[in-house]
């Protein structure tokens, strides 16, 4: 009985701690590398689309890891590679459960991202698709969830189709994926949230519409992983990439989720130890999946400082970030509008605008933005964002965009309005 | 650190940023290239008129960052009439400018604006790439050449 109350009263607790809106004053302390000058300006950090910064937390893991627990793993029978396997097989079973995966074995440990779409594309492309058969991926693809594709098309004499992005708001042309889910088309790639629009896109809808028809679907959560619930059963997805250092965890680890069955049945990647099951001169085996799909010494370090990011994020709550991120986006995305002669990008709400916010000057160049601002102490990222074809599209050679995360607060906000006031009075705009 | 803003962006280079000199094609050009900086999106072609050793004529076209038009629009006064033999040394000593802040050998004086782009790395290529691309188009370069 008391336990049930007890039980019951620190859910309530949990409850009451997901409902309150987050302190990013307070979350800053957690996060060292906020709290410097550049220039001799307080730093404000809006590059969180590239990289996000680390918090103590997982660079004390790491830290522990190797003055601990540091041996190879899946090796040596003695304590401190028991120690070391485990800690990386509890990485493992964190990020499975982070994203609601079935089991942990369906989590493949790769270097981040654009290695897990590039495995999906190498090893299913492989197995399921052939000559006449299609991928369908969409304009706003980054670079990493379109060449990958590209190639494999390639050596299948398959080809690409692709759903258009609409006028400057930049959303899918949903009636047209309802006429592209279809024959010839075998599987369906996109991106969550795009990192050049901030766009959202409907994933789980995506996905059920692909599913109904047979389609398997990629969903690429590069931009959405450490920043919004989610979970892969409820998207239904069979493929999802992440990258750990765009969700507070260490450059150099990410992962592929995917249905065990898909791994079962895919061939492996890359091939050599660590995956076999029996070897002779002339062939081998493979061992069951993740091991099939993680050939040689994996970055165990990284692995562990992974783990350390989702248990951080999950602390904090991803639905008290997202909700934060949404706040300051439409609060941003409102003071933009002071800002004369500046052109912005994506949705004009939030959401479905995410945290990232891509904007241009008519007369200034976006190289020239970024310049400005960071003797302001603002990093922006200026350039095509690894999205040429939406560039292109969108009719400009390069956009200056901002992106928010947990830490980040209303007067950075403000900071970048006023770094861009100043950028304009400077180049005459 | 304004005043670094006010050394690399200085009045003549807004100003040809804004309104670049030989700006557009060149019909009777014997030598062109094409030149990228893939990193900000910077694209140019420079077109060249080659006649007994001389640059006759030249002119530029494409879209950049205001560090890159004005260098490209500063190149074009700089090689107009010049001999050929000169473009590489200028180039060499244009390099030396914005990677030091100084050049060896004394330079044409309407380029030592450039020297402020040394306090700024990451707009050193931007400086640079018409340059290359004058490089290129004196060996009739087919490829785009790129600063990566
Ligand atoms: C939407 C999207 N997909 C994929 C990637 C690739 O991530 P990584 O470079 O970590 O592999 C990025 C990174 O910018 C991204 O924004």
């Amino acid at each position: 009985m008391r336990e049930q109350a007890t039980k019951r009263g620190s859910e309530e607790q949990t409850n009451k701690a997901a409902a309150e809106a987050l302190r990013p004053e307070a979350i800053r302390k957690d996060f060292p590398a906020l709290g410097q000058t550049v220039h001799g300006r307080p730093l404000v950090y809006l590059d969180n689309a590239a990289t996000t910064q680390r918090p103590l937390a997982v660079i004390e893991a790491i830290r522990g890891f190797y003055l601990r627990d540091n041996a190879n793993v899946h090796r040596g029978s003695y304590d401190l590679s028991h120690r070391a396997t485990e800690a990386y097989e509890a990485a493992r079973a964190r990020t499975a459960r982070f994203l609601n995966a079935a089991e942990p074995a369906e989590i493949i440990f790769t270097r981040n991202a654009t290695e897990a779409i590039n495995l999906a594309a190498f090893s299913w492309s492989e197995r399921f698709l052939g000559p006449g058969d299609a991928i369908l991926l969409t304009e706003m693809e980054h670079h990493s969830n379109l060449v990958p594709w590209q190639m494999a098309a390639r050596r299948a004499g398959a080809r690409l189709l692709f759903v258009p992005v609409t006028g400057p708001e930049g959303l899918l042309d949903m009636d047209r994926v309802q006429a592209l889910l279809r024959p010839p088309v075998k599987l369906f790639a996109f991106t969550h949230v795009s990192n050049a629009l901030g766009t959202i896109n409907p994933a789980a809808e995506l996905c059920r519409l692909a599913r109904q028809r047979g389609i398997v679907t990629l969903v690429d959560a590069a931009q959405s992983a450490g920043h919004m619930p989610l979970d892969v059963r409820e998207l239904g997805c069979d493929f999802l990439a992440l990258s750990g250092h765009k969700l507070c965890g260490p450059t150099g680890i990410g992962a592929l989720y995917a249905k065990r069955e898909l791994l079962e049945a895919m061939p492996p990647w890359q091939t050599g130890g660590e995956m076999i099951d029996q070897v002779t001169l002339d062939q081998s085996s493979w061992a069951p999946p993740p091991h099939k799909f993680e050939a040689g010494t994996p970055n165990i370090a990284g692995a562990v400082g992974l783990g350390a990011a989702v248990d951080y994020l999950e602390r904090i709550g991803r639905e008290r970030v997202f909700r934060h991120e949404l706040e300051l986006t439409a609060y941003a995305l409102d003071r933009l509008k002071e800002v004369k002669g500046l052109r912005l990008f994506g949705p004009k709400t939030a959401p479905p605008h995410a945290g990232a916010i891509s904007f241009c000057f008519e007369t200034i160049h976006a190289h020239d933005v970024v310049t400005f601002v960071d003797r302001l102490g603002v990093a922006l990222r200026g350039g095509h964002h690894c999205a040429q074809p939406l560039m292109r599209k969108l009719g400009v050679p390069a956009t200056a965009r901002a992106s928010f995360y947990l830490y980040n607060t209303r007067q950075e906000a403000d900071a970048l309005v006023e770094a861009l006031q100043e950028t304009r009075r400077f180049f005459g705009a | 650190m304004l005043d670094d803003l006010n050394d690399l962006y200085q009045q003549v280079i807004l100003d040809h940023s804004r309104n670049p000199r030989h700006f557009g094609k060149l019909p009777e050009a014997t030598h062109s290239a094409q030149g990228r900086n893939p990193l900000c999106g910077d694209e140019l072609t420079l077109y060249l008129k080659i006649n007994d050793g001389r640059v006759e004529a030249v002119s530029f076209e494409g879209s950049g960052c205001a560090i890159s038009r004005a260098s490209a629009s500063l190149l074009t006064e700089t090689l107009q009439g010049r001999p050929v033999e000169e473009v590489r040394g200028l180039f060499e000593e244009m390099h030396k400018l914005v990677t030091h802040g100084r050049s060896e050998k004394p330079l044409p004086e309407k380029l030592a604006v450039f020297a402020g782009v040394h306090k700024f790395p990451s707009r050193v290529k931007c400086a640079i790439l018409p340059w290359h691309t004058a490089l290129a188009a004196l060996d009739n370069r087919k490829e785009p050449i790129t600063t990566e």
